[in-house]
């Protein structure tokens, strides 16, 4: 945002939030290896959001609540089914969502840079101010995508956030959890976030909220058609099970 | 007065002095019973002063007085365990012999710290014929014995009333088979209920049947007791799931129905006399029981409801509209919130209401379930049925709104002492009976709660009080008893007699 007229009132007043939401094997669910080695078995397995992604959305939604965003917007790659989580984050409470259908494997396929590049196209339709994605989806367990997105739109980046306010001058400062223990950087918008545990305590949706994210505008678009390149960089060979523990013998 | 003759010191004899000033007439009662008791019962000699410390302390929740001293029970002409018979015990389970009382103390009382027996010896078989051997010697030699699964159960029928040989099943672990096609799985009574699901999930099973317990009940002691729990309303009662039995009389005969037909009407079906008939005919060694499949779409919703006739409403509309997907179907009062946000610090995922009910639905087509559940939603929520609520598909919200009602029990033991009653009423007059209880014992309990299995008509009303309190125990029975009878319910739907509840069966039946 280049704008010099009243920057700060016209940041508070239209901010658009853009979050991404994955569907990914449900957290609870034990994975199952397919017959052949080559992915993750998900044929008949319970799905649901990507955790990192529903406390994005949480996110997205305080600042909505809190009058820091003006519209939020859920973003999916994935194939029909992914409307339907796209359905959860509207229920949370975000205005519309947008589907962008594939049927290639989300969880090895469509890799971070070709869902980076993805949302770098969004990003110039949509012109959001901020972009909160989930530090890393529990499938692929990468933590790049929002890295990536950054260094494609040349923004700033503050990861693994555990703490987001907002800055009277139209700057976030970020609490990130790092190794050493907290860290707290500043960042001018537009900017990508990446959402780690403890941001927050995702939401239950309220039943009459379920009932209005039917109504919501959910936008479709195949993948092919974005003209983005999304050829994988790499390929998986194999995928197996971890070696099964032995048992531990009594010294 | 009997306690001069108690050799307690000064401090001691001011503290009871106090008690007996304070509470209530029953307690000088209990305490110069306890000292007869002292002398004729107790084989292993506590100090006195000590055991005196045992019932003050008592009173601060450590340790529930004896079932013998506080109920008015007599012991049977039993024989008393001598060195020759441990000896014996010892020969046949080698180091599966427990006489340590420190022990003993955990399977001598149970979960609801509410009974506590006084047994000196636990046996610990792994086998069938490990038990049929205890059991012939026991008959021969005239010795009480204690069958004892994960020491759950609610009525204190788990626990020894004096000095019986606890009977452990706990190392009876073994899964004998799994027959994937038909669902069949054989194992043996002391297999945990969870372990079992657990084994079954990798096979897409299930047990078909589930209660909060499930983390320490066995198999064999949910059948004993016919446990109905959270899922009766889809999978049936274990009559009809059990499909044979292998059981150990108490002669130490043992009985082969260990059957794995689904269908076999040759002859009288001897094992539905075991069902719930809570050890008395015989101990259930081995188990065969018929899984359904594990569902692959579950779904969870929470819902606020204002009244109990639009509980009602809901539980109907949900049996039309939501029909064979229904897996169950529970109820709370806002009391119930109240206990786990105070208790158990969880927090209520809708808005506070004077009703909630938690509906599950489990099948197997996602879309097709989903679709059931909008519409059945929009309709209770569109005419008024329902004014709040929230539906969870993902493992882990769904995980946390169970525990909820799952955890009642738990938090209910953190105000002290509980009064559990469970009780099958009419739909019509069902809250009926939580109101007049509510009114009769507010001033002197701590809380009275409700909740339970609405789509079967079974109610779980509980009262709690800080320490056992006699004169709150005198308001509520026979009062309840009489109400329950009254209408023509049973006074304990799913628990069982076990030691609390056999003087009142006379109400029901």
């Amino acid at each position: 945002l280049c704008c010099v007229v009243d920057q700060e009132s016209l940041l508070v007043s239209t901010m658009k939030v853009l979050v991404g939401v994955k569907r990914v094997v449900d957290y609870a669910v034990k994975i199952r290896i397919k017959g052949d080695k080559s992915a993750v078995e998900t044929a008949n397995v319970k799905m649901s959001m990507n955790p990192f992604c529903e406390i994005a959305v949480e996110e997205a939604i305080r600042l909505k609540e809190k009058k820091s965003a003006k519209e939020v917007i859920a973003v999916s790659i994935g194939p029909k089914q992914s409307v339907e989580t796209i359905r959860t984050a509207l229920a949370m409470g975000a205005d519309r969502g947008i589907h962008v259908t594939t049927d290639m494997r989300t969880d090895q396929e469509v890799q971070p840079l070709a869902i980076a590049k993805v949302f770098a196209k969004l990003i110039e339709e949509e012109k959001p101010d901020l972009v909160i994605l989930g530090k890393q989806s529990i499938d692929d367990d990468s933590n790049q995508t929002g890295q990536m997105l950054a260094g494609l739109m040349d923004w700033p980046q503050a990861t693994f956030a555990n703490e987001l306010t907002f800055g009277d001058d139209g700057t976030i400062s970020v609490k990130r959890e790092i190794d050493g223990g907290l860290q707290t950087v500043s960042a001018s918008l537009p900017a990508v976030v990446t959402a780690d545990l403890r941001l927050n305590q995702p939401r239950y949706a309220t039943l009459p909220n379920i009932m209005k994210a039917k109504k919501k505008k959910v936008d479709s678009k195949a993948l092919a058609d974005m003209g983005v390149d999304v050829e994988p960089r790499f390929t998986v060979t194999e995928v197996s099970d971890p070696p099964t523990r032995q048992a531990g013998s009594v010294v | 007065m009997a306690h001069q003759r108690l050799p307690v010191t000064i401090g001691h004899f001011r503290q009871y002095l106090a008690l007996i000033n304070n509470g209530s007439g029953c307690l000088h009662r209990t305490v110069s019973s306890y000292t007869q008791v002292h002398a004729k019962y107790c084989p292993i000699q506590y100090q006195s002063s000590r055991r005196f410390g045992l019932l003050s302390r008592s009173m601060q929740k450590e340790e529930p007085e004896l079932t013998s001293v506080r109920y008015n029970v007599q012991r049977g002409n039993f024989a008393r365990i001598s060195s020759e018979d441990v000896a014996v015990f010892e020969k046949l389970l080698p180091g599966r012999v427990i006489a340590d009382p420190e022990e003993l103390v955990g399977y001598n009382t149970d979960w609801l710290r509410m009974c506590r027996g006084n047994s000196q010896l636990l046996l610990r078989p792994k086998t069938t014929e490990e038990i049929s051997e205890i059991m012939k010697y026991c008959n021969a030699h005239n010795l009480a014995v204690m069958p004892q699964g994960g020491n759950t159960g609610l009525v204190g029928g788990s626990v020894p009333v004096f000095d019986e040989i606890i009977i452990s099943t706990s190392l009876m672990n073994k899964i004998i088979s799994v027959d994937e096609i038909s669902g069949t799985l054989v194992c043996q009574a002391g297999c945990v209920l969870e372990a079992l699901n657990t084994h079954l999930s990798d096979l897409g099973l299930m047990m078909p049947l589930d209660l909060g317990a499930k983390g320490s009940c066995q198999i064999g002691g949910n059948i004993s007791t016919n446990a109905g729990g959270l899922r009766l309303m889809r999978y049936g009662s274990l009559h009809g799931s059990v499909l044979g039995l292998e059981v150990v009389q108490a002669d130490g005969t043992v009985l082969d129905c260990l059957s794995t037909l689904r269908k076999d009407n040759t002859g009288y079906d001897l094992k539905q006399l075991f069902i719930g008939s809570e050890g008395t005919l015989g101990i259930v060694t081995s188990v065969s029981i018929l899984c359904p499949r594990k569902p692959q779409s579950i779904n969870l919703a929470i819902l606020g409801v204002s009244n109990f006739e639009n509980c009602l409403k809901a539980l109907k509309e949900a049996k039309g509209m939501l029909g064979e997907i229904l897996s169950a179907f529970e109820f709370m009062d806002s009391p119930c919130i109240d206990l786990v946000k105070a208790n158990l610090q969880l927090t209520n995922p809708i808005s506070d209401m004077p009703f909630y009910v938690l509906i599950e639905t489990a099948g197997s087509n996602g879309t097709h379930d989903e679709e059931k559940l909008n519409l059945f939603l929009e309709k209770v929520l569109g005419e008024g049925i329902v004014e709040d609520g929230t539906v969870a598909t993902d493992s882990t919200k769904i995980q946390s709104i169970w525990a909820i009602r799952e955890r009642l029990a738990e938090a209910l033991l953190h105000d002290g002492y509980v009064y559990k009653y469970d009780i099958s009423l009419p739909l019509a007059n069902f809250y009926d009976l939580v109101i007049d209880m509510r009114e009769r014992v507010n001033d002197i309990a701590t809380r009275t709660v409700a909740y339970g299995h609405l789509g079967d008509g079974n109610l779980h009303l509980n009262i709690t009080s800080p320490t056992y309190d006699h004169e709150l125990l005198e308001k509520i029975e026979p009062f309840i008893y009489e109400w329950t009878s009254r209408y023509n319910g049973s006074i304990s739907a799913e628990h069982g007699l076990g030691f609390k509840k056999k003087d009142f069966i006379h109400f029901s039946k």
